[in-house]
């Protein structure tokens, strides 16, 4: 049964836009419970204010960017290895 | 003796042999029937020490059950049930006997007592594994399975090897905790962390598990790591360096799954990266340690199974599991579109799921540890994990652009499978006190504060929130077809290059220096054997005069050195 399904919610763009929106709102919600309620912490800088929010931001971003500074460095084509594969043969 | 029997898994490796003789139905509820089995006669063991064999002088304990082979048992054969759920639709007897087969193999291994038993169902997890990568009947699939089953078997040679070892040094084989002062600790512990994924010993894993069939990733991904985890925590809990060495692995396989294209190698390096958590936590040592780390692998396993149940029903269902070529899915297999979403917030450790109340022990473990550094880059390793699974594997399956790719959702099996997995992660999420009770040790943890909720949402939440901002200005990098070398590309590529270079030059040599060499032997051969020939100087009949006079400087000589 291979139907074509109707455009759905997530097709339209406005609808994706809303969702990042309301991520960012989240995001921002939850920084104002932290200064609210407040939080423990074990050692000198995780006390600052919205150290997990950054650290969580940055470390993402700055994972991504040393990937792509890896993939410069390991990339091959996909057959790399079966053309040693078929020259073993 | 007859207590052996009451092994649970050898009640899976004995019953496989029942499964080729059933088919169809039958075939099924049989398949269905032997794990539950194995788990019911698991939750009626007492703890304590029996089927204890006398093998050339050994003295074997084939069953060991205690708090922390119980934990990781019963996750096993709950697995097991999982994946025979998931593997409802398949007929291949060979695959569901070398599932079994496997699965049995490595819950006797976890009960093993002493380190030969468990050196036989160590081997025997590897076999029968080898035979799940093999059943996807490729040329890829056929390479990898034997790279893997090579690999595999090295950590079983240097597991005998530290047994013989500590039996001729301390002379018993007992498994317990081992010490790296002499050569036996140093084989097992590299034993383990062939089968552990370490850092440079860890490419097999990534290299074989997206080669397997559907199904049989499933398998693979509940046991052989998982009982290196186990064993590392028997073995070797509170080593320092292990807690380094977890530490890496949850970091580099970090930045090789965003670059990955096949997202069952995505979740392969994010396998590698959860034990790192573990291994981490197992040395760290504490008992908060290693019950998070039991806790975690308790959690991993069904959570991970979840995410590759979910990648192999795309993959059953389409025919290919890169992302290039994958994206709007959520439209045909909305269900397995939703039970991959709760599969990666578990291993995200989204509050209310599985992974928020368990990896946060170890991390508190580390903390309170006062190892700084360590929890720091941990909590970077886990703004990774938030990349590869959480976002990754649902984003550019389900979601994405649309690849116009329709198709039927999961066989209902597979789908049954998801949803009981998918339950469990909330389940443990939600209520995580009855598997806290299963632990090894009495420690009170509470997970659920208003600061580790906040702090873990905010981590978790910032993450995705630092992937909507790249990926929407076109930061993200894309998803290629491509091949990324690691490790392994010393195994498939330099030494195989290295050896061909060696014998060429070594043919080039024959070729160039053979023939002057040859003439110049020939005539040194004729110059130096002159002399011996029939008329040469030392061939001549001598006289009895010369004769007379060796005989006395001999024997002069002789009385010199012996008379003083």
């Amino acid at each position: 049964m291979n139907r074509t399904p109707r455009p759905g919610w997530l097709d339209d763009p406005r609808n994706v836009t809303r969702i990042v929106y309301g991520l960012y709102a989240v995001c921002a919600a939850l920084l104002v419970a932290e200064l609210v309620i407040g939080r423990k912490a074990e050692f000198g800088i995780e006390a600052w204010f919205g150290f997990y929010a950054v650290l969580g931001f940055i470390a993402y971003c700055g994972i991504v960017y040393a990937a792509k500074a890896l993939r410069r460095l390991v990339r091959r084509p996909e057959t790399y290895y079966q053309d040693q594969d078929v020259r073993d043969e | 003796m007859s207590d052996v029997l009451l092994n649970p898994g050898l009640v899976l490796i004995v019953g496989a042999a029942g499964l080729p003789l059933l088919r169809g139905r039958a075939q099924q509820l049989y398949l269905l029937a032997l794990p539950l089995l194995a788990l019911a006669l698991l939750v009626r063991l007492s703890f304590g020490e029996r089927g204890r064999l006398s093998l050339f002088g050994l003295e074997l304990v084939t069953i060991r059950l205690d708090a922390l082979s119980f934990v990781f048992a019963l996750a096993f054969l709950i697995a097991a049930v999982l994946a025979v759920i998931y593997s409802w639709h398949l007929r291949d007897a060979t695959q569901h006997v070398s599932a079994v087969i496997y699965a049995g193999a490595a819950t006797a291994a976890l009960l093993a007592g002493d380190l030969i038993t468990l050196f036989v169902f160590w081997e025997l997890t590897a076999v029968a594994s080898a035979v799940l990568i093999w059943a996807r009947r490729s040329q890829a699939s056929y390479r990898a399975g034997l790279r893997y089953l090579l690999i595999q078997a090295l950590s079983g040679v240097l597991l005998l090897g530290g047994a013989v070892l500590q039996h001729s040094v301390e002379g018993h084989i007992r498994f317990e905790l081992m010490a790296l002062d002499n050569p036996a600790g140093w084989f097992v512990l590299l034993a383990f962390g062939i089968k552990g994924a370490f850092p440079f010993l860890h490419n097999w894993l990534q290299d074989s598990y997206p080669e397997a069939t559907p199904t049989g990733t499933v398998w693979l991904s509940v046991y052989t790591t998982k009982l290196a985890v186990y064993a590392l925590a028997r073995g070797f809990a509170g080593t320092e360096l292990l807690v380094w060495v977890g530490v890496a692995m949850t970091l580099f396989p970090v930045f090789y799954a965003v670059i990955e294209n096949d997202l069952r190698r995505v979740l392969s390096y994010s396998l590698n990266n959860q034990i790192g958590f573990m291994i981490a936590g197992v040395g760290v040592g504490t008992e908060l340690a290693i019950n998070g780390a039991a806790a975690h692998a308790f959690a991993h396993i069904i959570y991970k199974a979840l995410l590759f149940m979910a990648m192999g029903a795309v993959l059953h269902r389409v025919g290919t599991i890169k992302a290039s070529e994958l994206g709007g899915l959520h439209k045909s297999m909305p269900w397995t579109a939703r039970f991959c979403i709760v599969g990666s917030a578990s291993i995200s450790a989204v509050p209310l799921l599985s992974g928020f109340v368990t990896k946060s022990m170890i991390l508190a473990a580390v903390a309170e540890d006062g190892r700084w550094v360590a929890f720091a880059l941990l909590l970077i390793a886990s703004a990774g994990v938030v990349d590869h699974s959480g976002i990754k594997i649902p984003f550019f399956s389900f979601f994405a652009h649309d690849s116009g790719l329709r198709c039927r959702e999961a066989p209902a099996g597979m789908l049954l499978a998801m949803g009981l997995a998918a339950a469990l992660c909330i389940g443990i999420g939600l209520y995580p006190q009855p598997l806290y009770d299963l632990l090894p040790y009495a420690v009170e943890y509470v997970p659920y504060t208003a600061s580790h909720v906040i702090t873990q949402a905010q981590l978790v939440l910032f993450a995705a929130a630092a992937f909507s901002f790249l990926y929407r200005r076109g930061l993200y990098p894309p998803e290629i077809r491509s091949v990324n070398l690691d490790a392994d590309v010393v195994y498939r590529r330099a030494l195989p290059y290295g050896w061909h270079t060696a014998s060429r030059a070594v043919e080039r040599l024959r070729l160039t220096a053979g023939p002057p060499l040859r003439r110049r032997a020939a005539s040194t051969w004729v110059a130096t054997t002159g002399p011996l020939r029939p008329n040469g100087r030392l061939g001549t009949a001598w006289s009895t005069h010369l004769m007379v006079w060796c005989i006395v400087l001999l024997l002069g000589a002789l009385i010199l050195l012996t008379v003083r």
